[in-house]
Protein backbone atom coordinates (compact mmCIF):
# COMPACT_ATOMS: atom_id res chain seq x y z
CA UNK A 1 0.00 0.00 0.00
CA UNK A 2 2.84 2.32 0.85
CA UNK A 3 4.70 2.10 -2.68
CA UNK A 4 1.40 2.71 -4.23
CA UNK A 5 0.97 5.82 -2.12
CA UNK A 6 4.84 6.71 -2.90
CA UNK A 7 3.95 6.35 -6.47
CA UNK A 8 1.25 8.56 -6.89
CA UNK A 9 3.46 11.30 -4.78
CA UNK A 10 5.80 11.39 -7.18
CA UNK A 11 3.53 11.10 -9.86
CA UNK A 12 2.07 13.96 -9.09
CA UNK A 13 5.65 15.77 -8.63
CA UNK A 14 6.39 14.80 -11.71
CA UNK A 15 2.94 16.45 -13.62
CA UNK A 16 4.08 19.60 -11.07
CA UNK A 17 7.82 19.49 -12.38
CA UNK A 18 6.38 18.98 -16.51
CA UNK A 19 8.29 15.92 -16.69
CA UNK A 20 10.05 16.05 -20.24
CA UNK A 21 8.87 12.57 -21.12
CA UNK A 22 5.25 12.75 -19.35
CA UNK A 23 4.85 16.28 -21.36
CA UNK A 24 6.22 14.75 -25.13
CA UNK A 25 3.77 11.47 -23.93
CA UNK A 26 0.74 14.04 -23.58
CA UNK A 27 1.23 16.55 -26.22
CA UNK A 28 2.18 13.39 -29.01
CA UNK A 29 -1.30 11.74 -28.06
CA UNK A 30 -3.50 15.24 -27.97
CA UNK A 31 -1.69 15.98 -31.75
CA UNK A 32 -2.56 12.63 -32.91
CA UNK A 33 -6.00 12.17 -31.36
CA UNK A 34 -6.62 15.92 -32.13
CA UNK A 35 -5.73 15.53 -35.76
CA UNK A 36 -7.77 12.25 -36.19
CA UNK A 37 -10.58 13.63 -34.62
CA UNK A 38 -10.71 16.41 -37.13
CA UNK A 39 -10.21 15.05 -39.86
CA UNK A 40 -13.18 12.99 -38.99
CA UNK A 41 -15.15 15.51 -38.30
CA UNK A 42 -14.57 17.32 -41.45
CA UNK A 43 -16.28 14.21 -43.23
CA UNK A 44 -18.65 13.42 -40.92
CA UNK A 45 -20.28 16.91 -40.74
CA UNK A 46 -20.76 17.35 -44.55
CA UNK A 47 -21.64 13.61 -44.89
CA UNK A 48 -23.98 13.79 -41.97
CA UNK A 49 -25.52 16.95 -43.39
CA UNK A 50 -26.28 15.63 -46.67
CA UNK A 51 -27.51 11.44 -45.55
CA UNK A 52 -30.07 13.94 -43.49
CA UNK A 53 -31.53 16.29 -45.96
CA UNK A 54 -31.59 13.10 -48.41
CA UNK A 55 -34.32 10.81 -48.99
CA UNK A 56 -32.80 7.52 -50.67
CA UNK A 57 -33.79 3.85 -50.59
CA UNK A 58 -31.47 1.94 -47.47
CA UNK A 59 -31.44 5.13 -45.31
CA UNK A 60 -33.02 3.63 -41.96
CA UNK A 61 -30.47 0.78 -42.77
CA UNK A 62 -27.37 2.86 -43.43
CA UNK A 63 -27.84 4.61 -40.00
CA UNK A 64 -28.72 1.37 -38.29
CA UNK A 65 -25.07 0.45 -40.09
CA UNK A 66 -23.50 3.27 -38.97
CA UNK A 67 -24.81 3.37 -35.33
CA UNK A 68 -23.59 -0.31 -34.75
CA UNK A 69 -19.97 0.89 -35.71
CA UNK A 70 -20.42 2.68 -32.68
CA UNK A 71 -19.23 -0.43 -30.68
CA UNK A 72 -16.66 -1.55 -33.12
CA UNK A 73 -13.70 -2.91 -31.02
CA UNK A 74 -10.61 -0.94 -30.94
CA UNK A 75 -8.36 -4.01 -32.08
CA UNK A 76 -10.90 -5.55 -34.36
CA UNK A 77 -9.86 -1.54 -36.10
CA UNK A 78 -6.56 -2.55 -35.22
CA UNK A 79 -6.42 -6.09 -37.34
CA UNK A 80 -8.47 -4.18 -40.00
CA UNK A 81 -5.92 -1.50 -40.51
CA UNK A 82 -3.01 -3.60 -39.99
CA UNK A 83 -3.82 -5.80 -42.36
CA UNK A 84 -4.85 -2.54 -44.83
CA UNK A 85 -1.37 -1.57 -44.36
CA UNK A 86 0.73 -4.24 -44.25
CA UNK A 87 3.35 -4.77 -46.51
CA UNK A 88 1.44 -7.68 -48.46
CA UNK A 89 -1.59 -5.69 -48.06
CA UNK A 90 -3.40 -3.10 -50.55
CA UNK A 91 -2.30 0.08 -48.86
CA UNK A 92 1.06 -1.77 -48.42
CA UNK A 93 3.19 0.27 -50.79
CA UNK A 94 2.73 3.42 -48.72
CA UNK A 95 4.74 1.88 -46.23
CA UNK A 96 3.26 3.34 -43.34
CA UNK A 97 2.70 1.21 -41.30
CA UNK A 98 3.83 1.94 -37.38
CA UNK A 99 4.02 5.42 -37.62
CA UNK A 100 1.62 8.55 -36.34
CA UNK A 101 -0.03 9.04 -40.12
CA UNK A 102 -1.49 5.44 -39.79
CA UNK A 103 -2.48 5.55 -36.22
CA UNK A 104 -5.17 8.79 -37.63
CA UNK A 105 -6.57 6.64 -40.09
CA UNK A 106 -7.00 3.64 -37.61
CA UNK A 107 -8.41 6.41 -35.04
CA UNK A 108 -10.59 8.30 -37.89
CA UNK A 109 -11.76 4.52 -38.90
CA UNK A 110 -12.58 4.25 -35.12
CA UNK A 111 -14.31 7.45 -34.37
CA UNK A 112 -15.93 8.80 -37.68
CA UNK A 113 -18.93 6.49 -36.77
CA UNK A 114 -19.58 7.89 -33.79
CA UNK A 115 -19.27 11.44 -34.93
CA UNK A 116 -21.45 11.02 -38.18
CA UNK A 117 -24.25 8.77 -36.69
CA UNK A 118 -24.71 11.24 -33.66
CA UNK A 119 -24.46 14.15 -36.03
CA UNK A 120 -26.97 12.61 -38.00
CA UNK A 121 -29.22 12.32 -34.99
CA UNK A 122 -28.47 15.91 -33.66
CA UNK A 123 -29.23 17.05 -36.73
CA UNK A 124 -33.12 15.02 -36.74
CA UNK A 125 -33.76 17.07 -33.76
CA UNK A 126 -33.99 20.86 -35.48
CA UNK A 127 -37.67 20.85 -36.62
CA UNK A 128 -38.85 20.21 -40.13
CA UNK A 129 -40.90 23.78 -40.13
CA UNK A 130 -37.99 25.64 -39.44
CA UNK A 131 -36.08 24.30 -42.10
CA UNK A 132 -39.08 25.12 -44.15
CA UNK A 133 -39.14 28.87 -42.89
CA UNK A 134 -35.54 28.80 -43.52
CA UNK A 135 -36.71 27.68 -47.67
CA UNK A 136 -39.30 29.93 -47.61
CA UNK A 137 -36.93 32.83 -46.81
CA UNK A 138 -34.94 31.55 -49.94
CA UNK A 139 -32.27 29.66 -48.01
CA UNK A 140 -30.58 27.48 -50.72
CA UNK A 141 -29.54 23.70 -50.52
CA UNK A 142 -25.97 24.50 -48.74
CA UNK A 143 -27.09 27.42 -46.68
CA UNK A 144 -30.17 25.14 -45.03
CA UNK A 145 -27.30 22.78 -44.55
CA UNK A 146 -25.11 25.21 -42.33
CA UNK A 147 -28.02 26.81 -41.16
CA UNK A 148 -29.14 22.88 -39.64
CA UNK A 149 -25.82 22.84 -38.15
CA UNK A 150 -26.09 25.92 -36.66
CA UNK A 151 -29.35 24.97 -35.04
CA UNK A 152 -28.00 21.84 -33.44
CA UNK A 153 -24.50 23.11 -32.99
CA UNK A 154 -24.82 21.92 -29.33
CA UNK A 155 -25.63 18.20 -29.72
CA UNK A 156 -23.04 18.34 -32.83
CA UNK A 157 -20.64 19.72 -31.25
CA UNK A 158 -21.00 17.25 -28.51
CA UNK A 159 -20.60 14.55 -31.03
CA UNK A 160 -17.58 15.78 -31.85
CA UNK A 161 -15.89 15.32 -28.93
CA UNK A 162 -17.45 12.29 -27.79
CA UNK A 163 -15.27 10.99 -30.94
CA UNK A 164 -12.21 13.48 -29.57
CA UNK A 165 -12.89 11.31 -26.46
CA UNK A 166 -12.86 7.76 -27.69
CA UNK A 167 -9.43 8.42 -30.33
CA UNK A 168 -7.52 9.82 -26.88
CA UNK A 169 -8.39 6.63 -24.78
CA UNK A 170 -8.37 4.03 -27.32
CA UNK A 171 -5.17 1.30 -26.83
CA UNK A 172 -5.82 -1.37 -29.39
CA UNK A 173 -5.18 1.07 -32.43
CA UNK A 174 -2.17 2.82 -31.41
CA UNK A 175 -0.59 -0.04 -30.15
CA UNK A 176 -1.42 -2.59 -33.39
CA UNK A 177 -0.69 -0.26 -36.01
CA UNK A 178 1.54 2.52 -34.49
CA UNK A 179 3.53 -0.07 -32.59
CA UNK A 180 3.87 1.91 -29.39
CA UNK A 181 7.25 2.44 -30.51
CA UNK A 182 8.79 4.92 -27.70
CA UNK A 183 9.35 9.05 -28.75
CA UNK A 184 7.47 8.44 -31.78
CA UNK A 185 4.34 6.23 -31.86
CA UNK A 186 3.97 5.55 -28.11
CA UNK A 187 0.81 7.49 -26.87
CA UNK A 188 -0.54 7.67 -23.45
CA UNK A 189 -2.75 4.34 -23.29
CA UNK A 190 0.30 2.58 -24.67
CA UNK A 191 2.95 4.24 -22.39
CA UNK A 192 0.69 3.67 -19.11
CA UNK A 193 0.74 -0.67 -20.40
CA UNK A 194 4.05 -0.40 -21.02
CA UNK A 195 5.14 1.38 -17.74
CA UNK A 196 2.54 -0.92 -15.76
CA UNK A 197 4.20 -4.17 -17.31
CA UNK A 198 8.37 -2.87 -16.33
CA UNK A 199 6.72 -1.83 -13.01
CA UNK A 200 7.86 2.30 -13.76
CA UNK A 201 4.03 2.79 -11.61
CA UNK A 202 5.02 6.64 -11.01
CA UNK A 203 4.77 7.13 -14.70
CA UNK A 204 1.86 4.90 -15.24
CA UNK A 205 0.17 6.86 -12.82
CA UNK A 206 1.12 10.20 -13.86
CA UNK A 207 -0.38 9.69 -17.20
CA UNK A 208 -3.01 8.29 -15.44
CA UNK A 209 -3.54 10.96 -14.24
CA UNK A 210 -3.70 13.14 -17.08
CA UNK A 211 -6.06 11.29 -18.96
CA UNK A 212 -8.55 10.94 -16.28
CA UNK A 213 -8.10 14.40 -16.05
CA UNK A 214 -8.39 15.27 -19.65
CA UNK A 215 -11.65 12.34 -19.28
CA UNK A 216 -13.08 15.00 -16.82
CA UNK A 217 -13.17 17.95 -19.00
CA UNK A 218 -14.63 16.50 -21.91
CA UNK A 219 -17.11 15.15 -19.64
CA UNK A 220 -17.88 18.75 -17.81
CA UNK A 221 -17.60 20.78 -21.88
CA UNK A 222 -20.70 17.82 -22.96
CA UNK A 223 -22.31 18.32 -19.62
CA UNK A 224 -22.32 22.22 -20.12
CA UNK A 225 -23.09 21.69 -24.32
CA UNK A 226 -26.31 19.38 -23.07
CA UNK A 227 -27.45 22.11 -20.49
CA UNK A 228 -27.83 24.53 -23.68
CA UNK A 229 -29.21 22.58 -25.71
CA UNK A 230 -32.55 21.63 -22.69
CA UNK A 231 -32.61 25.27 -22.48
CA UNK B 1 -56.68 38.22 -68.20
CA UNK B 2 -53.17 38.04 -70.12
CA UNK B 3 -50.29 36.31 -68.42
CA UNK B 4 -48.40 39.70 -68.28
CA UNK B 5 -50.65 41.64 -65.79
CA UNK B 6 -50.84 38.60 -63.29
CA UNK B 7 -48.49 37.89 -60.49
CA UNK B 8 -49.56 34.26 -59.77
CA UNK B 9 -51.86 32.35 -62.54
CA UNK B 10 -53.03 28.99 -61.85
CA UNK B 11 -54.87 26.46 -63.87
CA UNK B 12 -56.29 23.21 -63.16
CA UNK B 13 -54.86 22.79 -60.21
CA UNK B 14 -54.96 19.30 -57.96
CA UNK B 15 -53.20 18.10 -55.29
CA UNK B 16 -53.63 15.01 -53.68
CA UNK B 17 -51.93 13.28 -50.10
CA UNK B 18 -51.79 9.13 -50.36
CA UNK B 19 -55.41 9.14 -51.25
CA UNK B 20 -57.27 12.31 -49.99
CA UNK B 21 -57.47 15.09 -52.76
CA UNK B 22 -56.72 17.94 -50.87
CA UNK B 23 -57.16 20.72 -53.86
CA UNK B 24 -59.28 20.02 -56.95
CA UNK B 25 -59.54 21.78 -60.07
CA UNK B 26 -58.12 25.26 -58.67
CA UNK B 27 -58.18 27.71 -61.78
CA UNK B 28 -57.28 31.19 -60.01
CA UNK B 29 -55.41 34.66 -61.58
CA UNK B 30 -54.13 36.94 -59.12
CA UNK B 31 -53.25 40.54 -60.43
CA UNK B 32 -49.97 42.04 -59.87
CA UNK B 33 -50.32 44.56 -56.56
CA UNK B 34 -53.81 42.56 -55.99
CA UNK B 35 -54.55 41.96 -52.56
CA UNK B 36 -56.46 38.27 -52.47
CA UNK B 37 -57.89 36.60 -49.59
CA UNK B 38 -58.28 33.15 -49.42
CA UNK B 39 -60.95 32.18 -46.62
CA UNK B 40 -62.42 29.08 -45.69
CA UNK B 41 -62.78 26.80 -43.31
CA UNK B 42 -59.77 24.82 -41.42
CA UNK B 43 -58.46 21.78 -43.61
CA UNK B 44 -60.28 23.69 -47.02
CA UNK B 45 -56.65 23.40 -49.18
CA UNK B 46 -55.71 27.27 -47.84
CA UNK B 47 -51.98 26.16 -46.60
CA UNK B 48 -51.51 23.67 -49.57
CA UNK B 49 -52.25 25.70 -51.76
CA UNK B 50 -50.27 28.70 -50.33
CA UNK B 51 -47.03 26.33 -49.62
CA UNK B 52 -48.00 25.20 -53.98
CA UNK B 53 -48.05 28.65 -54.71
CA UNK B 54 -44.40 29.56 -52.45
CA UNK B 55 -42.73 26.27 -54.24
CA UNK B 56 -42.95 24.02 -51.00
CA UNK B 57 -44.70 21.33 -53.12
CA UNK B 58 -45.11 20.47 -56.69
CA UNK B 59 -48.77 19.90 -57.37
CA UNK B 60 -49.96 16.43 -58.11
CA UNK B 61 -51.62 18.14 -61.60
CA UNK B 62 -51.89 21.64 -62.92
CA UNK B 63 -49.78 24.49 -64.07
CA UNK B 64 -48.68 27.14 -61.52
CA UNK B 65 -47.49 30.07 -63.52
CA UNK B 66 -45.50 33.11 -61.92
CA UNK B 67 -44.93 36.35 -63.28
CA UNK B 68 -46.42 35.05 -66.70
CA UNK B 69 -43.89 32.02 -66.93
CA UNK B 70 -44.26 27.97 -66.21
CA UNK B 71 -42.43 27.26 -63.12
CA UNK B 72 -39.13 25.43 -63.97
CA UNK B 73 -37.88 22.47 -62.51
CA UNK B 74 -34.40 22.84 -62.09
CA UNK B 75 -33.67 23.64 -58.03
CA UNK B 76 -31.39 26.96 -58.87
CA UNK B 77 -34.21 28.67 -61.13
CA UNK B 78 -36.91 27.61 -58.53
CA UNK B 79 -34.81 29.34 -55.95
CA UNK B 80 -34.80 32.36 -57.83
CA UNK B 81 -38.27 32.17 -58.11
CA UNK B 82 -38.78 31.40 -54.18
CA UNK B 83 -36.23 34.51 -53.25
CA UNK B 84 -38.99 36.75 -54.97
CA UNK B 85 -41.78 35.49 -52.97
CA UNK B 86 -42.30 35.77 -49.07
CA UNK B 87 -44.68 33.38 -47.17
CA UNK B 88 -45.54 33.86 -43.58
CA UNK B 89 -46.43 30.74 -41.88
CA UNK B 90 -48.89 30.38 -39.36
CA UNK B 91 -46.87 29.71 -36.92
CA UNK B 92 -43.97 31.37 -37.33
CA UNK B 93 -40.87 29.44 -36.20
CA UNK B 94 -37.23 30.98 -35.58
CA UNK B 95 -33.90 30.43 -35.62
CA UNK B 96 -32.02 30.51 -32.35
CA UNK B 97 -30.64 33.87 -32.22
CA UNK B 98 -31.32 37.11 -31.85
CA UNK B 99 -34.32 39.09 -33.53
CA UNK B 100 -31.88 41.17 -35.50
CA UNK B 101 -30.37 37.76 -37.27
CA UNK B 102 -33.58 36.08 -37.69
CA UNK B 103 -34.86 39.48 -39.80
CA UNK B 104 -31.32 39.78 -41.33
CA UNK B 105 -30.99 36.14 -42.69
CA UNK B 106 -33.14 36.16 -45.73
CA UNK B 107 -30.93 39.50 -46.62
CA UNK B 108 -27.49 37.42 -46.13
CA UNK B 109 -28.65 34.41 -48.19
CA UNK B 110 -29.27 36.72 -50.78
CA UNK B 111 -25.80 38.46 -50.47
CA UNK B 112 -25.41 42.19 -49.55
CA UNK B 113 -23.09 43.89 -47.38
CA UNK B 114 -23.91 43.48 -43.76
CA UNK B 115 -24.50 47.75 -43.51
CA UNK B 116 -27.37 47.86 -46.33
CA UNK B 117 -28.12 44.90 -44.26
CA UNK B 118 -28.37 46.60 -40.31
CA UNK B 119 -30.73 49.89 -42.39
CA UNK B 120 -33.00 47.72 -43.59
CA UNK B 121 -33.03 45.46 -41.00
CA UNK B 122 -33.45 48.78 -38.47
CA UNK B 123 -36.15 50.20 -40.51
CA UNK B 124 -38.58 47.52 -41.11
CA UNK B 125 -38.22 46.59 -37.65
CA UNK B 126 -39.53 50.52 -36.90
CA UNK B 127 -42.41 49.85 -39.25
CA UNK B 128 -43.63 46.61 -37.04
CA UNK B 129 -43.10 48.49 -34.27
CA UNK B 130 -40.43 46.27 -32.27
CA UNK B 131 -37.33 48.96 -32.56
CA UNK B 132 -35.14 48.06 -30.12
CA UNK B 133 -36.28 44.24 -29.92
CA UNK B 134 -32.62 43.41 -31.94
CA UNK B 135 -30.63 41.89 -29.48
CA UNK B 136 -33.64 39.93 -27.73
CA UNK B 137 -33.79 36.04 -28.36
CA UNK B 138 -36.65 35.60 -31.01
CA UNK B 139 -37.64 32.60 -29.10
CA UNK B 140 -38.85 34.63 -25.75
CA UNK B 141 -41.31 36.75 -27.55
CA UNK B 142 -44.92 36.55 -27.04
CA UNK B 143 -47.34 35.83 -29.53
CA UNK B 144 -48.12 39.39 -30.66
CA UNK B 145 -44.49 39.94 -31.10
CA UNK B 146 -43.31 36.88 -32.53
CA UNK B 147 -46.12 37.26 -35.49
CA UNK B 148 -44.38 40.93 -35.87
CA UNK B 149 -41.18 39.52 -36.36
CA UNK B 150 -41.67 36.89 -38.85
CA UNK B 151 -43.77 39.84 -40.91
CA UNK B 152 -40.53 41.81 -40.40
CA UNK B 153 -38.71 39.12 -41.88
CA UNK B 154 -40.97 38.90 -44.90
CA UNK B 155 -41.04 42.11 -45.67
CA UNK B 156 -37.75 43.18 -45.01
CA UNK B 157 -36.89 40.96 -48.16
CA UNK B 158 -39.25 43.43 -50.09
CA UNK B 159 -40.67 40.46 -52.08
CA UNK B 160 -42.73 40.79 -55.07
CA UNK B 161 -45.68 38.21 -53.58
CA UNK B 162 -46.77 38.14 -50.04
CA UNK B 163 -47.98 35.32 -48.92
CA UNK B 164 -49.54 35.24 -45.75
CA UNK B 165 -51.25 31.83 -43.66
CA UNK B 166 -53.29 32.94 -41.05
CA UNK B 167 -51.29 36.09 -39.78
CA UNK B 168 -52.99 36.76 -36.89
CA UNK B 169 -54.74 33.00 -35.68
CA UNK B 170 -54.68 32.82 -31.99
CA UNK B 171 -53.60 36.45 -31.44
CA UNK B 172 -55.16 39.29 -28.50
CA UNK B 173 -57.44 41.52 -30.12
CA UNK B 174 -54.52 44.54 -29.90
CA UNK B 175 -51.65 42.60 -32.05
CA UNK B 176 -54.45 41.66 -34.33
CA UNK B 177 -55.06 45.44 -35.16
CA UNK B 178 -51.69 46.20 -35.19
CA UNK B 179 -50.96 43.90 -37.87
CA UNK B 180 -53.50 44.20 -39.98
CA UNK B 181 -52.36 47.43 -40.04
CA UNK B 182 -49.06 47.06 -41.45
CA UNK B 183 -50.64 44.53 -43.88
CA UNK B 184 -52.91 47.43 -45.51
CA UNK B 185 -49.99 50.48 -45.14
CA UNK B 186 -47.37 48.07 -47.14
CA UNK B 187 -50.35 46.85 -49.65
CA UNK B 188 -51.16 50.69 -49.74
CA UNK B 189 -47.26 51.52 -50.21
CA UNK B 190 -45.23 49.22 -51.89
CA UNK B 191 -48.49 47.89 -54.02
CA UNK B 192 -46.81 44.21 -52.90
CA UNK B 193 -48.94 41.32 -54.25
CA UNK B 194 -50.76 39.14 -51.51
CA UNK B 195 -52.19 36.39 -51.37
CA UNK B 196 -53.53 35.85 -47.73
CA UNK B 197 -55.42 32.94 -46.10
CA UNK B 198 -57.76 33.78 -43.38
CA UNK B 199 -60.75 31.75 -41.75
CA UNK B 200 -61.86 35.11 -40.56
CA UNK B 201 -64.61 36.65 -43.26
CA UNK B 202 -64.24 40.02 -41.61
CA UNK B 203 -60.34 40.23 -41.76
CA UNK B 204 -60.77 39.17 -45.69
CA UNK B 205 -63.63 41.65 -46.15
CA UNK B 206 -61.33 44.80 -44.50
CA UNK B 207 -58.15 43.73 -46.34
CA UNK B 208 -58.63 42.72 -49.54
CA UNK B 209 -59.80 43.38 -52.88
CA UNK B 210 -61.27 40.57 -53.89
CA UNK B 211 -62.05 37.27 -52.18
CA UNK B 212 -62.04 33.59 -53.00
CA UNK B 213 -64.00 30.73 -51.24
CA UNK B 214 -61.96 27.42 -50.30
CA UNK B 215 -64.60 24.47 -49.29
CA UNK B 216 -63.12 21.27 -49.32
CA UNK B 217 -60.39 21.70 -51.73
CA UNK B 218 -62.66 23.79 -54.00
CA UNK B 219 -62.64 27.36 -55.26
CA UNK B 220 -66.42 27.81 -55.08
CA UNK B 221 -66.84 31.51 -55.34
CA UNK B 222 -64.37 34.26 -56.26
CA UNK B 223 -65.50 38.19 -56.35
CA UNK B 224 -65.21 40.98 -54.39
CA UNK B 225 -65.90 41.32 -50.77
CA UNK B 226 -69.16 42.49 -50.92
CA UNK B 227 -70.48 40.22 -53.48
CA UNK B 228 -69.22 36.98 -52.06
CA UNK B 229 -70.16 38.30 -48.35
CA UNK B 230 -74.32 39.41 -49.93
CA UNK B 231 -74.52 37.00 -52.58
CA UNK B 232 -72.72 33.80 -52.01
CA UNK B 233 -73.46 31.30 -54.90
CA UNK B 234 -73.39 27.84 -52.88
CA UNK B 235 -74.69 26.96 -49.58
CA UNK B 236 -71.26 26.21 -48.47
CA UNK B 237 -70.30 29.62 -48.97
CA UNK B 238 -73.38 30.88 -47.50
CA UNK B 239 -72.77 29.15 -44.27
CA UNK B 240 -69.27 30.17 -44.46
CA UNK B 241 -69.94 33.69 -44.72
CA UNK B 242 -72.33 34.09 -41.58
CA UNK B 243 -76.10 33.35 -43.66
CA UNK B 244 -77.08 31.79 -40.18
CA UNK B 245 -80.65 31.45 -41.64
CA UNK B 246 -80.64 29.13 -44.92
CA UNK B 247 -84.18 27.89 -45.44
CA UNK B 248 -85.39 25.16 -47.93
CA UNK B 249 -88.22 25.71 -50.29
CA UNK B 250 -89.66 25.75 -53.64
CA UNK B 251 -90.87 28.89 -55.91
CA UNK B 252 -93.98 29.19 -56.12
CA UNK B 253 -94.64 32.02 -58.36
CA UNK B 254 -92.28 34.59 -59.53
CA UNK B 255 -93.90 38.25 -60.30
CA UNK B 256 -91.01 40.34 -62.41
CA UNK B 257 -88.26 39.64 -60.20
CA UNK B 258 -90.09 39.30 -56.45
CA UNK B 259 -90.52 35.35 -55.95
CA UNK B 260 -92.93 33.49 -53.48
CA UNK B 261 -90.78 30.74 -51.67
CA UNK B 262 -92.78 28.13 -50.60
CA UNK B 263 -91.15 26.63 -47.31
CA UNK B 264 -90.86 23.18 -46.48
CA UNK B 265 -92.42 23.05 -43.34
CA UNK B 266 -96.11 23.83 -44.34
CA UNK B 267 -97.89 25.33 -47.41
CA UNK B 268 -99.50 28.43 -46.10
CA UNK B 269 -95.60 29.47 -45.26
CA UNK B 270 -93.96 32.12 -47.69
CA UNK B 271 -91.18 34.19 -48.07
CA UNK B 272 -90.91 37.13 -50.66
CA UNK B 273 -87.69 37.53 -52.02
CA UNK B 274 -85.90 39.09 -54.98
CA UNK B 275 -84.79 36.46 -57.27
CA UNK B 276 -84.79 35.65 -61.09
CA UNK B 277 -85.32 32.27 -61.20
CA UNK B 278 -88.61 30.76 -62.17
CA UNK B 279 -91.55 28.80 -60.71
CA UNK B 280 -90.80 25.61 -59.41
CA UNK B 281 -86.99 25.93 -58.68
CA UNK B 282 -85.82 24.16 -55.46
CA UNK B 283 -84.03 26.72 -53.53
CA UNK B 284 -82.31 27.97 -50.43
CA UNK B 285 -83.33 31.03 -49.00
CA UNK B 286 -80.83 32.82 -46.84
CA UNK B 287 -81.31 35.79 -44.53
CA UNK B 288 -78.44 37.51 -42.65
CA UNK B 289 -79.62 37.14 -39.05
CA UNK B 290 -78.47 40.97 -38.37
CA UNK B 291 -81.11 42.17 -41.30
CA UNK B 292 -83.99 40.68 -39.46
CA UNK B 293 -85.85 42.88 -36.87
CA UNK B 294 -88.24 41.66 -33.88
CA UNK B 295 -90.96 43.82 -32.62
CA UNK B 296 -93.83 43.29 -30.43
CA UNK B 297 -96.46 41.68 -31.89
CA UNK B 298 -98.99 44.61 -31.61
CA UNK B 299 -96.49 46.28 -34.09
CA UNK B 300 -97.69 46.24 -37.72
CA UNK B 301 -95.50 46.01 -40.46
CA UNK B 302 -94.35 47.25 -43.76
CA UNK B 303 -91.95 44.36 -44.40
CA UNK B 304 -92.76 41.84 -47.72
CA UNK B 305 -91.86 38.90 -44.65
CA UNK B 306 -93.11 39.35 -41.37
CA UNK B 307 -94.01 36.11 -39.05
CA UNK B 308 -95.28 35.77 -35.92
CA UNK B 309 -93.09 33.19 -33.23
CA UNK B 310 -91.86 32.46 -29.96
CA UNK B 311 -88.91 33.05 -28.58
CA UNK B 312 -86.67 29.82 -28.00
CA UNK B 313 -83.95 31.32 -26.80
CA UNK B 314 -82.10 34.56 -26.40
CA UNK B 315 -77.92 34.82 -25.90
CA UNK B 316 -76.12 38.09 -24.91
CA UNK B 317 -72.81 38.80 -25.63
CA UNK B 318 -71.00 42.12 -25.65
CA UNK B 319 -73.43 44.49 -27.21
CA UNK B 320 -75.25 42.55 -28.98
CA UNK B 321 -77.84 39.40 -28.53
CA UNK B 322 -78.54 36.58 -30.69
CA UNK B 323 -82.18 35.58 -30.21
CA UNK B 324 -83.46 32.25 -32.13
CA UNK B 325 -87.73 31.89 -32.59
CA UNK B 326 -90.15 29.62 -34.18
CA UNK B 327 -91.96 30.75 -36.64
CA UNK B 328 -92.88 27.65 -37.85
CA UNK B 329 -89.60 27.33 -39.12
CA UNK B 330 -86.49 28.32 -36.49
CA UNK B 331 -85.54 32.15 -37.21
CA UNK B 332 -82.16 33.40 -35.65
CA UNK B 333 -81.78 37.37 -35.03
CA UNK B 334 -79.03 39.25 -34.48
CA UNK B 335 -80.32 42.85 -32.53
CA UNK B 336 -78.84 45.30 -30.04
CA UNK B 337 -78.96 44.35 -26.56
CA UNK B 338 -80.40 47.33 -25.77
CA UNK B 339 -83.17 46.64 -27.79
CA UNK B 340 -83.45 43.04 -26.12
CA UNK B 341 -83.73 43.99 -23.17
CA UNK B 342 -86.36 47.05 -24.43
CA UNK B 343 -88.52 44.26 -25.75
CA UNK B 344 -88.37 42.35 -22.83
CA UNK B 345 -86.99 39.81 -24.52
CA UNK B 346 -86.89 35.96 -23.28
CA UNK B 347 -88.00 32.30 -23.65
CA UNK B 348 -91.55 31.88 -24.46
CA UNK B 349 -92.22 35.54 -25.38
CA UNK B 350 -94.26 35.99 -28.75
CA UNK B 351 -92.34 38.44 -30.90
CA UNK B 352 -92.69 39.32 -34.75
CA UNK B 353 -89.82 38.85 -37.06
CA UNK B 354 -89.45 41.06 -40.22
CA UNK B 355 -86.81 41.63 -42.55
CA UNK B 356 -87.43 42.68 -46.40
CA UNK B 357 -87.82 40.90 -49.69
CA UNK B 358 -84.21 42.50 -50.55
CA UNK B 359 -82.34 41.22 -47.65
CA UNK B 360 -83.58 37.35 -48.93
CA UNK B 361 -80.57 35.84 -50.88
CA UNK B 362 -81.65 32.90 -53.04
CA UNK B 363 -79.48 30.13 -54.19
CA UNK B 364 -80.77 27.77 -56.39
CA UNK B 365 -79.86 24.18 -55.11
CA UNK B 366 -78.06 21.59 -56.79
CA UNK B 367 -80.36 18.69 -57.81
CA UNK B 368 -78.59 15.48 -56.11
CA UNK B 369 -79.27 17.48 -52.98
Amino acid sequence: MTEIWQGLIRAVHMLISFDAEVVEISLRTLSIAGTSSLLAALISLPIGTLIHFRQFRGKRALINIIQTLYFLPTVIVGLFVFVLFSRAGPLGELGILFTPQVMIVGQMVLITPIMLGMTISALSGVRKELLETATSLGASGFQLGLLVLREARYAVLAALILGFGRALSELGVAMMVGGNIDGYTRMMTGAIWLATQRGDLELAMSLGIILLFLALMISIVLNRLQQRRTQ
Amino acid sequence: MSHQSSAIKITGLTHTYGTREVLKNVNLSIDKGEVFALIGPTGAGKTTLLRIIDLLETPTSGELYFDGRPIPQSGRQRLEIRRRISFIHQKPQFFDSSVYDNVACGLRWRGGKENAISNKVRTILETVGLNGYDNRDARTLSGGEAQRVALARALVLEPEVLLLDEPTANLDPVSVKKIERVIRSIARQRSTTMIMATHDMSQGQQLADRIGVLVEGTLVQTGNAADVFRSPQTEDVAHFVGMENMIDGTIAVNNDGIAAVNIGSGPDITIQAVSRHPAGTRVCACVRPEDITLAPVTHRSSARNSFQGRVTTVASSGPLSRVEADCGFPLVALITRLSAEELGLEEGISVVADFKATAVHIIERSTDQ
